[in-house]
């Protein structure tokens, strides 16, 4: 049983396959190398919400699907959940 | 991968050389006002489907050529046998009895005007009743899985879709890529926010230009017709409850379906048929049954529908096969899964596994399995229209 998957090896967020709740250590694997990844978990992330995987600074890129899926306005410790409180579109 | 090599499916060779996985005998209305006609011949004679639509009057200009492009291709479409055109005045009529004739299928035309309904139903019977009883001894024959041209299109999307059920599309498309075969993607106002990506996914630049002039295109109606900022609407609340956090994210899931190498080797018009094998971009609607209608009237005979919420969509000539990694949708709503991928987020599967297990569900479809969406009637026929009638 896994608590989050990671889309590639160049994501530096996985994504929550159940309610991982924070202070868990949460199991994960990435989808395209099949590694396996491990990180306590800060804060309670829901299921299909993002879980850091790194540190970011402001204005860091969160990589997605090996993507660039926006720009981090607040400061992210490992283990944190990514949303909207600390993600933006760089659309608008 | 192996055992699907090079996969033989048993399907129906038609008179123009390509091949379809159903046998339909179509009873197909020019118009709104024949919709009752073809239904009344469909009703007397067992084995024929009618396909009621809501236009076809004082339709002009592009609309009336996306129309008419539909209707031929609707007919011309492979997994149709035959086909008894009924309108309300013979010109329009024959126009679509004609196009569908270039393919070498039987097809005939009735008119109502100066014969009215009940006289036009029975000539129109006694036609359908020859080709059903015609088409009823086709029998299938071994053909090789890349001639079964897919389309691709979600709905209903959440987290899961972009996890799971979109890259397991993706998978199998990759490999039907690989083999040969003819697929093709669109919903283009939903690639918003990774439209860069997907220009430089095209095969050549000229292409890659073709797709950003259809992508500018369709944005540039969406601005010019709406009436709120789409800041506040993409990703939708429902989306961002789900997790998706930006419009970015929400657009490389939905370009998960085309998996991770495959190139796309043109841009097609709606409803227009490819010339070649590949992947193929087609401009359409985001909407499930107008965009599954586009492709089905191009020539698609398959479709893959990956569903996160559940989105029930079928078609009355293209089977709709739908997967969710979703394990709530596939245990609520298993009556319209045929696929569940779930396993994939349980760590239990690859998405190299889950897109063979999808080809062999395509496999078993060509073979004759009916998809959910056949077996419960989903028959959603649904005509793109640019503007309003004259």
């Amino acid at each position: 049983m896994i608590q989050f998957l990671v889309h590639e090896e160049a994501d530096n967020v996985g994504v929550a396959t159940v309610d991982i709740k924070a202070g868990e250590k949460a199991g994960g694997l990435y989808m395209d190398s099949q590694k396996k990844a491990q990180v306590k978990a800060l804060q309670d992330i829901p299921l299909g919400h993002k879980i850091a995987l790194i540190k970011f600074k402001k204005d860091d890129s969160v990589i997605k699907y090996g993507h660039d899926i926006g720009r981090v306005v607040a400061e992210i410790k490992i283990g944190e959940h990514v949303h909207i409180h600390n993600l933006k579109t760089r659309r608008w | 991968m192996a055992k699907l090599k090079n996969p033989k499916v048993f399907a129906y060779r038609r008179e123009n050389g390509r091949v379809g996985i159903r046998n339909h005998v179509v009873i197909l209305p020019l118009d709104d006002l024949s919709n009752s006609a073809c239904e009344k011949v469909a009703y007397n004679v067992k084995g024929t489907k009618a396909i009621p639509h809501a236009y076809g009057r004082l339709q002009f200009g592009k609309d009336l050529e996306l129309f008419f492009r539909t209707m031929i291709g609707t007919g011309a479409n492979p997994n149709v046998a035959a086909v008894v055109v009924i309108g309300i005045e013979p010109e329009w009529t024959n126009r679509i009895v004609e196009g569908i004739a270039k393919t070498g299928k039987p097809v005939s035309g009735f008119s109502i005007e100066r014969f009215g309904e009940f006289k036009t139903v029975e000539m129109a019977c006694w036609k359908a009743k020859e080709y059903v009883q015609w088409a009823s001894e086709l029998r299938r024959e071994p053909v090789d899985l890349k001639e079964i041209w897919v389309s691709v299109k979600c709905g209903e999307s959440d987290t899961t879709s972009g996890l799971a059920s979109n890259p397991t599309v993706g998978n199998a498309i990759e490999k039907l890529v690989a083999m040969g075969a003819t697929t093709s993607f669109g919903e283009t106002s939903e690639i918003t926010g990774a439209e860069m990506v997907c220009k430089s996914r095209a095969a050549n630049r000229k292409v890659g230009e073709q797709f950003m002039a259809a992508f500018d295109a369709y944005q540039k109606m969406i601005d010019d017709n709406k009436t709120d900022d789409l800041s506040g609407s993409q990703p939708t609340k429902g989306n961002i409850r789900g997790g998706l956090t930006t419009i970015e994210e929400k657009a490389f899931g939905n370009l998960q379906k085309i998996g991770k190498k495959a190139n796309y080797v043109g841009v097609l018009d709606k409803a227009e048929a490819p010339t070649g094998p590949g992947l193929w971009f087609m401009d359409t609607s985001s909407a499930a049954a107008e965009a599954v209608t586009l492709w089905a009237a191009a020539g698609f005979v398959a479709h893959f529908f990956p569903t996160g919420q559940g989105n029930i969509i079928g078609n009355p000539i293209e089977p709709v096969i739908k997967l969710t990694a979703n394990p709530i949708t596939a245990k609520t709503m298993s009556e319209h899964v045929d696929y569940d991928c779930s396993a994939i987020l349980r760590g239990e599967m690859t998405l190299d596994q889950s897109g063979d297990n999808l080809l062999q569900m395509l496999v078993r479809t060509c073979n004759g399995r009916l998809t959910a969406q056949e077996a419960l009637g989903h028959e959603e026929f649904v005509l793109t229209k640019l503007y309003e009638s004259a």
